[in-house]
C-alpha cells in the first residue's frame, strides 16, 4: 500500500479534458461534480451551524449572561438544529451518495443526471432562503430566523403565538429542502436498483451502497409525511386554517405525531449512511472482510423498518396512556438489537485484523465508542417513567449530540479522510488529521458528557440563561471550553481540506488497498468513471486474485469462473496507462448526458414560488412579495417544458 | 428515450441489458414517486380522519351531511353541505376517464395516432369536467358558509380535496401536452412509455379519489 501511495506519477491528477469554469459547474449533470458541490456547500453550512452553536455556548458559559438576547438565543438554537440536520449533515451524506454510489456499483452516472442537479440547486437555494431571516437586519428589519425549536411544536408555532416571519421561513424553507431530498432519493433508489454493473447482485453490493438504499427509502417515505405536516402548518399560518388552532379544536398531538413520524426515521436517515461508511473503512484498515455482511445488511434494513414504529417515544411526556407508552417503549428497546448486532460485527471485523490506525480508522473506531454511548442513553430514554424525568432537560441534549456528533459527524469525518483521495487525487495530511481527531474526540466529550449531569440535575434545555446558585456553573463552563476545542479541531480540518486539495500527497487509484470498485479507477476518476463497465464476481472485487485475502472474501464464489472478466485498471498495481486516462469520454465514444442549465432555472422557479409566499411586508423594508410567487410558477412551468423537450437527454 | 438514444445507451453498456432489472428507470422512478405520493395523501387522509366529527362534537358547525349550515347571507340551510348525488356524477366521470386513458395507451402502442390523440383528449376532458364540478362545489360550499377557516371540517376537507384537485389539474395539463405531441407524431409506438407513465399518474389520481370519496362523502 505504502508503495502505491507514494508513487507520484502525474497522470492520476492530470485533467481529462473535462470542461472547466463556473458555467460548467452550474450546468453540470456529472454526479461527481454534483457530489463535490454538495460537499462544499454543506461543509460551509456546517461551519455556519457550528458558529451558531458557539454563540449559544458562549451565552451559556456563565450564569445570568447577557451576551445575546433571549430572542436571538431562540433563533440561534433553532437554526443550529435546522442547519445541522437539513443543511449540513443530510446533504453531506448526500455528497457521499452522489460521488460514491455510481462508482461503487460500476455505473457511469446516476439514473437521472439532471434531476440530480435539480436536487442540489433546490437544496442550495432552500438553504439560502432558510437563512434570510438572519439577514433581515441588513434591510433595516429585525432578525427573524425560525425561533421555535426544530420540531416546531404547534400551536406555539401558529401565527397567534409566533406572529413574526420566523416560522414562515421554517415552513417554506422545509418544503423547498424537503422537495430536494425526495427528488434526490428517488434518483438514488433507482440508480442502485437499476444501474448496477454486470454481476453486481444485491448481496454483492458494497455495504455503504446498501445503507444508502435503505436510507433513501426512508427519506422518500418520511419526507412525504413531513411535507404534509409543514403544509398544514403553512396553511394555518398563511391561509387561516385550523389544523393546529386549539380554539377551533385543533389538536397539538396531531402535529407531534406527524412531526415525529418523520422525525424519528430522520434520525436513522442521519445514521444509516454513516454505518455504511464505517463498515467500509473498518475492513480496509483491518485488512479483513466485513464480519457478517449478510447480517449487517439485514440489521440495517431492520433498523430502517423498526425506525418507523418508535416515533412516540419522543412524546412520552404528553400523556398518551399506558398502552401507547408500553408499545413505544418496547419497540424502542427492540431497535437496540439490530444496532447492537452492528456494533459487535464492527468489533468482529477488527478482531484479529492487521489494524492500521489512520485518521479515517481512528474516526471510525471513535464512532463505534461514541455512538454506543449515545445508544445507551437512548435506551435509557425508552424507559417511559425515566424519560418523564429526562424530557426537555440537557440529558436529551447530551444523548442527541452523542448520536449526531459522536455518530454522524465522526463517521462523516472518517468518510472524508477515507474518500478524499479518491475525489481530489491527493491525500489529506495525516498529522493534521490526528490533531483534528484528538481535538474533536476530546472536545466532544468535554462538551457533551457534562450535559448528562446537567440534565439529571434538572437544567432545562432551550433556556437562554440560568441563575447562579443552581450548581450548573462549572459544567456549563466546561461544555463551552469543549465546544471551543471542537471548533479548533474543525478549523484544523478545514485547513487540511483546503491545503491538501493542491498540495497533498498524490494518492494513486487505491491508496488504502481497499476492495470496492471505486478504487479500481484513477483518482480523481475520469468523467466517464469506467472506461469499460466492470464485471463483478464477488463482494470485494479488488481483493480477488490475492490468495491471502481471497480465501476470506465472503461469497467470493467462482460459479462464474468461465466468464471472461475484463477489468479496466483493476488493482492499484495496474493503473490506467497515461494515454487512456487523458482521453475524454468523447474520444472513447462514451455517451454522457450533455450539460443543462434547466435544473438551476427550475430550482430557482420552485424556490421563488415558495419564497414569494412570505407576502407580508418585512417591517416595511420590503413590500408585498406575492408577485414573486407568480413569477416562480411561470418560471417553473417554462423550465419543466424546456427540460422535457431538451435535446440530447 | 428515442431509438437513437436507446442505441447509444446500449453502446454504453456493451453486452448487457440497458438496466440491471431490464425495466425502464423512468417507469420505476414513477412507481417510487407514487409510493411517496401515497404517504403525502396518506398523511392528509390521516389528518382528516383524526379530526373527523370533532368540529360537530365541539359545536363548531353541524355535520357535513345534516342541515343547519348558515350561508353567507346568514340564512340557515335545511340541507347538508355535501351533495352526494352531484359528487357521485363527477366521481363516475373521473373513473371513466381512466378507461379513456387505457384506450389512449392502447392506440398509442398500436401506432394509431388519430385515436391516440382522441382518447388522450377524452381523458383530459374527463379530468376537466371533474375539475369543473370541484370548482362549482368549492364555490357553492363557500357561499353556504364552509370556508378554510370556519372549522376543522373545512380545513381538512378543502386541503385534502384541493390537493387532489391540484393533482388532477397537473394531470390534465400533462395529458393535453401529450395529445399535442401525439398529434405532431412525436409519440410513435416505441415511445409509448411516455403515455404509459402518464397513465400511471392518472390511474393513481383516480385510485386516490376512490379512497377519498367514500371517506369524505359516503361515510357519515
Amino acid at each position: 500500500m505504502a508503495s502505491t501511495a507514494t508513487v507520484a506519477t502525474p497522470h492520476h491528477v492530470a485533467a481529462h479534458k473535462a470542461p472547466t469554469g463556473i458555467w460548467s459547474w452550474i450546468t453540470t449533470v456529472d454526479h461527481k461534480r454534483i457530489g463535490i458541490l454538495y460537499g462544499v456547500t454543506s461543509f460551509l453550512f456546517f461551519l455556519v451551524g457550528g458558529l451558531e452553536a458557539i454563540l449559544v455556548r458562549i451565552q451559556l458559559a456563565v450564569p445570568n449572561n447577557d451576551f445575546i438576547s433571549a430572542e436571538l438565543y431562540n433563533q440561534l438554537f433553532t437554526m443550529h438544529a435546522l442547519t445541522m440536520i437539513f443543511l449540513a449533515l443530510m446533504p453531506l451524506t448526500a455528497a457521499f451518495f452522489n460521488y460514491l454510489v455510481p462508482l461503487q456499483i460500476g455505473a457511469r452516472d446516476v439514473a437521472f443526471p439532471r434531476l440530480n442537479a435539480l436536487s442540489y440547486w433546490i437544496f442550495l437555494f432552500g438553504g439560502i432562503f432558510f437563512n434570510i431571516g438572519f439577514l433581515l437586519p441588513l434591510f433595516g428589519g429585525e432578525s427573524q430566523a425560525p425561533n421555535a425549536g426544530w420540531f416546531a411544536y404547534a400551536p406555539i408555532t401558529t401565527r397567534t403565538y409566533t406572529p413574526g416571519l420566523n416560522m414562515d421561513f421554517y415552513v417554506l424553507g422545509l418544503q423547498i429542502v424537503g422537495l430536494s431530498s425526495i427528488i434526490a432519493s428517488l434518483n438514488f433508489i433507482i440508480t442502485i436498483i437499476n444501474l448496477r454493473a454486470p454481476g453486481m447482485r444485491l448481496m454483492r453490493m458494497p455495504i455503504f451502497t446498501w445503507m444508502v438504499l435503505v436510507t433513501n427509502v426512508l427519506i422518500v417515505t418520511a419526507m412525504a409525511v413531513f411535507t404534509i405536516a409543514v403544509t398544514e402548518l403553512m396553511f394555518d399560518r398563511m391561509f387561516g386554517t385550523n389544523f393546529f388552532n386549539p380554539a377551533k379544536g385543533g389538536d397539538p398531538m396531531m402535529w407531534q405525531h406527524l412531526f415525529w413520524i418523520f422525525g424519528h426515521p430522520e434520525v436513522y436517515i442521519l445514521i444509516l449512511p454513516i454505518m455504511g461508511m464505517v463498515s467500509e473503512v473498518l475492513p480496509t484498515f483491518s485488512r479483513k472482510p466485513l464480519f457478517g455482511y449478510n447480517v449487517m445488511v439485514f440489521s440495517g434494513i431492520l433498523i430502517g423498518w423498526l425506525g418507523w414504529g418508535v416515533w412516540s417515544h419522543h412524546m412520552f411526556a404528553t400523556g398518551m396512556g399506558p398502552i401507547a407508552d408500553t408499545f413505544f417503549a418496547l419497540s424502542t428497546m427492540l431497535i437496540a438489537i439490530p444496532t447492537g448486532i452492528k456494533i459487535f460485527n464492527w468489533l468482529g471485523t477488527m478482531w484479529g485484523g492487521a489494524i492500521r490506525f489512520t485518521t479515517a480508522m481512528n474516526f471510525s473506531i471513535a464512532f463505534i465508542a461514541m455512538f454506543t454511548l449515545g445508544g445507551i442513553s437512548g435506551v435509557m430514554h425508552s424507559v417511559a417513567p425515566a424519560d418523564l424525568q429526562q424530557t426537555d432537560t440537557y440529558f436529551v441534549v447530551a444523548h442527541l449530540h452523542y448520536v449526531f456528533f459522536g455518530g454522524t459527524v465522526l463517521g462523516l469525518w472518517s468518510g472524508m479522510y477515507y474518500w478524499y483521495p479518491k475525489v481530489f487525487g491527493r491525500m489529506l495530511d495525516e498529522r493534521l488529521g490526528h490533531v483534528h481527531f484528538w481535538l474533536t474526540l476530546i472536545g466532544m466529550n468535554v462538551t457533551f458528557f457534562p450535559m448528562h449531569f446537567l440534565g439529571l440535575f434538572g437544567m432545562p434545555r432551550r433556556i437562554f440563561t440560568y441563575a447562579d446558585n443552581l450548581g450548573f456553573n462549572e459544567m456549563n463552563m466546561l461544555a463551552t471550553v469543549g465546544s471551543l476545542m471542537i471548533s479548533l479541531g474543525t478549523l484544523v480540518f478545514a485547513f487540511n481540506l483546503f491545503t491538501a486539495w493542491k498540495r497533498g500527497r498524490v494518492a494513486g487509484p487505491n491508496p488504502w488497498g481497499a476492495s470496492t470498485l471505486e478504487w479500481s479507477i484513477p483518482s480523481p476518476p475520469p468523467e466517464y468513471n469506467f472506461r469499460e463497465l466492470p464485471v463483478v464476481r464477488s463482494r470485494m472485487p479488488l481483493w480477488e486474485g490475492d490468495p491471502t485475502k481471497e480465501a476470506a472474501i465472503p461469497h467470493g464464489r467462482h460459479e462464474e469462473d468461465t466468464q471472461t472478466v475484463s477489468f479496466a485498471g483493476k488493482t492499484a498495481e495496474m493503473p490506467f496507462p497515461d494515454d487512456e486516462s487523458k482521453m475524454s469520454a468523447h474520444d472513447l465514444g462514451i455517451h454522457l448526458p450533455p450539460p443543462s442549465y434547466w435544473p438551476v432555472v427550475l430550482a430557482a422557479g420552485i424556490t421563488l414560488t415558495f419564497g414569494g409566499l412570505i407576502f407580508r411586508p418585512l417591517d416595511g423594508a420590503l413590500h408585498n412579495l406575492w408577485y414573486v410567487s407568480i413569477l416562480g410558477v411561470v418560471l417553473t412551468a417554462v423550465s419543466i417544458y424546456s427540460w422535457a423537450f431538451e435535446p440530447g437527454h | 428515450m428515442d431509438h437513437a438514444h436507446a442505441a447509444e445507451a446500449h453502446a454504453a453498456h456493451p453486452g448487457h441489458l440497458d438496466t440491471t432489472t431490464g425495466l425502464d428507470s423512468r417507469k420505476m422512478a414513477f412507481w417510487g414517486f407514487i409510493g411517496s405520493e401515497c404517504l403525502l395523501f396518506g398523511s392528509l387522509i390521516a389528518t382528516y380522519m383524526g379530526y373527523k366529527g370533532k368540529s360537530e362534537f365541539l359545536g363548531m358547525g353541524p355535520y357535513p351531511h345534516d342541515g343547519g349550515w348558515k350561508n353567507r347571507a346568514g340564512e340557515v340551510m335545511n340541507h347538508g353541505i355535501l351533495d352526494i348525488p352531484l359528487t357521485t356524477i363527477s366521481t363516475f366521470i373521473l373513473l371513466m376517464s381512466s378507461v379513456a386513458m387505457v384506450l389512449a395507451l392502447n392506440y398509442t402502442q398500436r401506432g394509431d395516432r388519430k385515436n391516440s390523440v382522441l382518447w388522450l383528449l377524452m381523458t383530459a376532458l374527463g379530468g376537466s369536467i371533474f375539475l369543473g364540478f370541484q370548482v362549482y362545489e368549492f364555490t357553492h360550499f363557500y357561499n353556504e358558509g364552509l370556508t378554510l377557516s370556519s372549522n376543522l371540517f373545512g380545513s381538512t376537507f378543502f386541503l385534502l380535496t384541493g390537493f387532489h384537485g391540484a393533482h388532477v389539474t397537473v394531470g390534465v395539463i400533462y395529458l393535453i401536452t401529450l395529445a399535442v405531441m401525439a398529434q405532431r407524431g412525436l409519440i410513435p409506438p416505441a415511445k409509448a412509455l411516455n403515455v404509459e407513465i402518464a397513465g400511471l399518474y392518472w390511474h393513481f389520481v383516480d385510485v386516490i379519489w376512490i379512497v377519498i370519496f367514500p371517506l369524505v362523502y359516503l361515510i357519515k
